[in-house]
């Protein structure tokens, strides 16, 4: 196993597959190794093995079968006019260097994708095959995750599903016309579709219990931010028809980041890192908070996710009049909004106070800090002036 | 004061059967000390043993909790999950919901420290395989910060099953032959191996997977303590990293772009994907297929762009009927088809009962791509503006010159607007012969969503039997469309 060339070819695989975001390991179904004759095992929740200094986890074997690509995507290192060097691996390699590490616990299984080479269907047929040979021929019970390709055919990713416990496919960018103009071949229709389609086979195997597995965790996307013109506005909306319309398990949005070898069609500027993580607090409110797309950034002109603060604060802030709120009577859904305050917490206020009235140390202790909250908030001995 | 003895410091069976003698014996938590065996406390003397224990249930919430805050390294812990249990026994059965009691509270902190010990170690163990005559081992050297060996060894015979495995720690060993469970004493990590030919690869792609223009070091370290470094191969990488970052970035910043490569092959592939891609708007479709091919890509109203896809009408090219509804829903969005959602699913219950072939109508709707509000992971049906029906009316006119129908049956109120670009109340118009410009024959009917709508049983019984009856009506007069016998 131990070749140079191969180790050149994990470098420039690992390398070009880093700029998808998406790392989750969790929503598997239970299972394990035991009786098997394999290794492996997924407990629900995922586990990052490792954090590099970006901050960000390591969970899978993320890495592309191959970073050739017949699509000419401006915003990505791989894209058919880039000067990068090019590498493939073989299936079998990338059956050995998942199981290798996993055995040593370096990670909770693989999250591959690849670089259109051929043709869509080709291309998938080796995704499936990498993912068939570590089911089936080594009882692999890990994670695997699999690039859908949008245009592959539906067939082939009816078996991606049956081996694979997520299958994703990049919307890449939040319009079409940001699509039209840096992924020209990529349409909207056929990622949307392809989605669609996802959503309608998990469904039907969720419904019917006996029938094959396909996909159990789920299925997620990606965007790209800070690419095309689209303000935060924009995004929410896209965010919130995609998960409404998909179930969508997660959408992971992806500062541009610069890249060697950039295109001219591209600004060349360091990533909004900061928009990016406003952009996953305003998801987060959507998605556990309650809060609907379109309020989050109601009475923003520009429309755009205030750098400096949290979504939530900023939404507290517009709308000064709801607050304070007493939190020994307040709903749910009004003690969700209140700066500062998670969905944990809230909970557990709510099943105290039945039982005892809540003062301001009692909202500190199961709170942790209380300064953020503190303005917002009437309890008996403390009412903000 | 009484003592009490742990001699194995996380067993719960053992904490429990201490604990029972001293509820028995009504001692308060302020007259007992706890120790383990390595601390024996030599003061103080064992509670009476031999009275016997009333019976008396704890909440299933507290033993959970106990079983994990034994796992802790404070010595404390006995004695605040002693209290807690008095506290529960004596005065409050609901203490276990009051999450701001300070006692509680900081047991549950001392749970959370000992979970994420506990997290940490299946995340941050790292085996180095060795081989001897046996066959391959693989051994891992672990420093965790409670005393969790015992409850993490579940975890790693689960996913390591097949694997003959040691984990060591300071505080004791765990050894898996692929069959059995055994416990060790602690060993110097000068036993473990110090090394893998593995950890190169995973240090290569490591270093590969970082992002330097993104890096964060603080949030890394907030992940992944540094008291953990030592034990990770790929830690050692670390400095470099972080150091090199900021050189990597500006060097790919102030690298002016390259010229594009060129790749004929590409090239080719290119022109196939963009034969089909621009609207055509000036095209007029000789066929309904063509028709179809071109509605595929319309963008003459901004529903498209939160849409799946254009939904377009089904049925044989030359049919007699042509029905039309307002617009797709969910399902016909995400399948691609009219009418296979609840409201097509009664459609075709009520022609079915009108006598009526699926197979000889042709299904249409006023506007061709879903209209939707967003909730969470749900779509809430919109109805279509003037503007957006206005819009539509391009394709369904195209769709009715080329099939050419006797009659037009228009389900609901946006149907009409479509067809005869008024609005009418259905209610007052159902049923009736309308002839408009070109022979145009239509007639309205309410649409299937509206009796799904309908909550009253029987009001929504007797609205299906008049659709049904309506249907009838339609088959009466083109008998062509009738079931054959």
């Amino acid at each position: 196993m131990v070749s140079p060339d191969l180790k050149n070819k994990l470098e420039i695989l690992a390398d070009a597959a880093k700029y998808d975001a998406s790392c989750a390991s969790s929503g598997a179904p239970k299972r394990d190794s035991k009786g098997s004759g394999g290794i492996g095992s997924t407990t629900g929740a995922g586990i990052c093995h490792s954090y590099t200094p970006d901050g960000r986890c390591v969970s899978l074997l993320k890495i592309l079968l191959t970073n050739s690509c017949i699509f000419d995507c401006t915003y990505c290192i791989s894209r058919r006019s880039s000067n990068v060097r090019r590498a493939r691996f073989t299936v079998d390699e990338v059956v050995r260097l998942t199981l290798e590490f996993y055995k040593r616990n370096y990670i909770e299984g693989l999250f591959l994708s690849s670089g259109i080479i051929r043709d869509a269907d080709y291309t998938m047929e080796q995704l499936v095959e990498v993912a068939r040979r570590l089911r089936v021929d080594h009882q692999f019970r890990g994670y695997i995750h699999l690039k859908a390709i949008p245009e592959a055919s539906q067939d082939l990713i009816a078996q991606a599903g049956r081996h694979a416990d997520r299958l994703s496919i990049n919307i890449e960018l939040p319009t079409e016309n940001g699509l039209k103009q840096y992924a020209p071949e990529k349409k909207q229709t056929t990622i949307r579709g392809t989605m669609a389609r996802l959503k309608l086979k998990i469904d039907e195997v969720k419904a019917e219990r006996k029938a094959p597995r396909f996909s159990p965790s789920g299925q997620s996307t990606q965007m790209i931010v800070g690419a095309d013109g689209a303000n935060d506005a924009t995004i929410l909306t896209t965010s919130a028809s995609l998960y409404a319309s998909y179930g969508l398990r997660r959408i992971y949005y992806s500062a541009f980041s610069p890249i060697p070898d950039s295109s001219r069609a591209l600004p060349l500027k360091a990533p909004p890192l900061m928009r990016e993580h406003r952009l996953y607090q305003a998801d987060w409110l959507m998605r556990y908070y309650g809060f609907d797309s379109s309020e989050i950034l109601a009475g923003d002109a520009a429309g755009m996710l205030d750098l400096e603060v949290d979504p939530k604060f900023a939404w507290a802030l517009r709308n000064r009049a709801r607050f304070p709120l007493d939190v020994n009577v307040a709903p749910r859904e009004m003690l969700l909004r209140v700066p500062g305050l998670g969905a944990r917490t809230v909970d557990r206020m709510i099943e105290t106070r039945r039982h005892k009235t809540l003062r301001l140390d009692d909202i500190a202790r199961l709170k942790g800090a209380l300064k953020r909250a503190r303005p917002f908030i009437v309890t008996p001995d403390h009412r903000p002036v | 004061m009484y003592r009490v003895t742990m001699r194995n410091e996380t067993s719960l069976p053992e904490f429990r059967d201490h604990v029972r003698v001293l509820i028995g014996a009504r001692i308060k938590p302020a007259a007992v000390t706890f120790s383990t065996t390595e601390s024996a406390d030599l003061f103080g003397e064992a509670p009476p043993a031999d009275r016997k224990v009333p019976a008396f249930t704890v909440p299933g919430a507290y033993v959970e909790l106990a079983q994990t805050v034994l796992c802790h390294r404070d010595p404390a812990r006995f004695a605040l999950l002693y209290e807690l249990l008095w506290r529960l026994l004596h005065d409050d059965r609901k203490l276990m919901s009051i999450h701001s009691d300070p006692l509680l509270h900081k047991l549950r902190q001392m749970e959370k420290s000992v979970r994420r010990d506990l997290h940490k170690m299946t995340a941050f163990l790292r085996f180095r395989k060795v081989e001897d005559e046996t066959g391959e081992r693989y051994i891992a050297w672990f420093e965790p910060q409670h005393l969790i060996l015992g409850a993490a060894a579940a975890f790693f015979i689960k996913r390591f099953a097949n694997m003959r495995w040691s984990i060591l720690t300071p505080d004791g060993t765990l050894n898996w032959d692929t069959n059995e469970l055994g416990y060790g004493p602690a060993v110097p990590k000068a036993q473990a191996p110090q090394d893998d030919a593995m950890e190169d690869w995973w240090k290569s792609y490591y270093a590969s997977t970082f992002n330097p223009a993104r890096v964060n070091p603080e949030m890394m370290r907030g992940e992944m303590p540094k008291r953990y470094w030592k034990n990770l191969p790929e830690a050692s990488l670390i400095p470099g990293m972080i150091a090199a970052a900021r050189t990597r970035t500006g060097a790919m910043l102030d690298t002016a772009p390259t010229a594009p490569r060129q790749n004929k092959a590409g090239d080719i592939v290119m022109r196939e994907f963009f034969a089909s891609d621009a609207p055509q708007e000036n095209l007029v479709a000789g066929t309904l297929a063509a028709l179809r091919v071109e509605a595929g890509s319309c963008r003459r109203c901004p529903l498209y762009s939160q849409a799946t896809q254009t939904v377009f009408g089904e049925g044989p090219e030359r049919a007699p009927v042509v029905f039309v509804g307002e617009q797709p829903g969910d399902q016909e969005d995400l399948g691609g088809k009219p009418f296979i959602g609840p409201a097509g699913q009664m459609f075709d219950r009520a022609l079915e009962e009108a006598g009526v072939d699926r197979a000889m109508v042709y299904v249409t709707n006023a506007v061709k791509h879903f209209k939707f509000e967003p909730r969470g992971k749900r779509r809430i049906h919109q109805k279509p503006n003037a503007s957006e029906v206005e819009h539509c009316h391009w394709w369904l006119e195209r769709e009715l010159a080329l099939i050419q129908p006797k009659l037009v049956v228009a389900l609901g109120a946006t149907a009409m607007k479509a067809l005869i670009g008024k609005d009418v109340r259905i209610t007052e118009m159902r049923g009736r012969l309308l002839t408009i410009r070109d022979g145009l024959t239509i007639v309205p009917t309410v649409h299937p969503s509206y009796l799904l709508r309908l909550p009253d049983a029987a009001a929504k019984a007797a609205e299906y039997a008049h659709f049904v009856e309506d249907l009838t009506a339609v088959a009466r007069y083109l008998p062509e469309i009738a079931k054959a016998a």
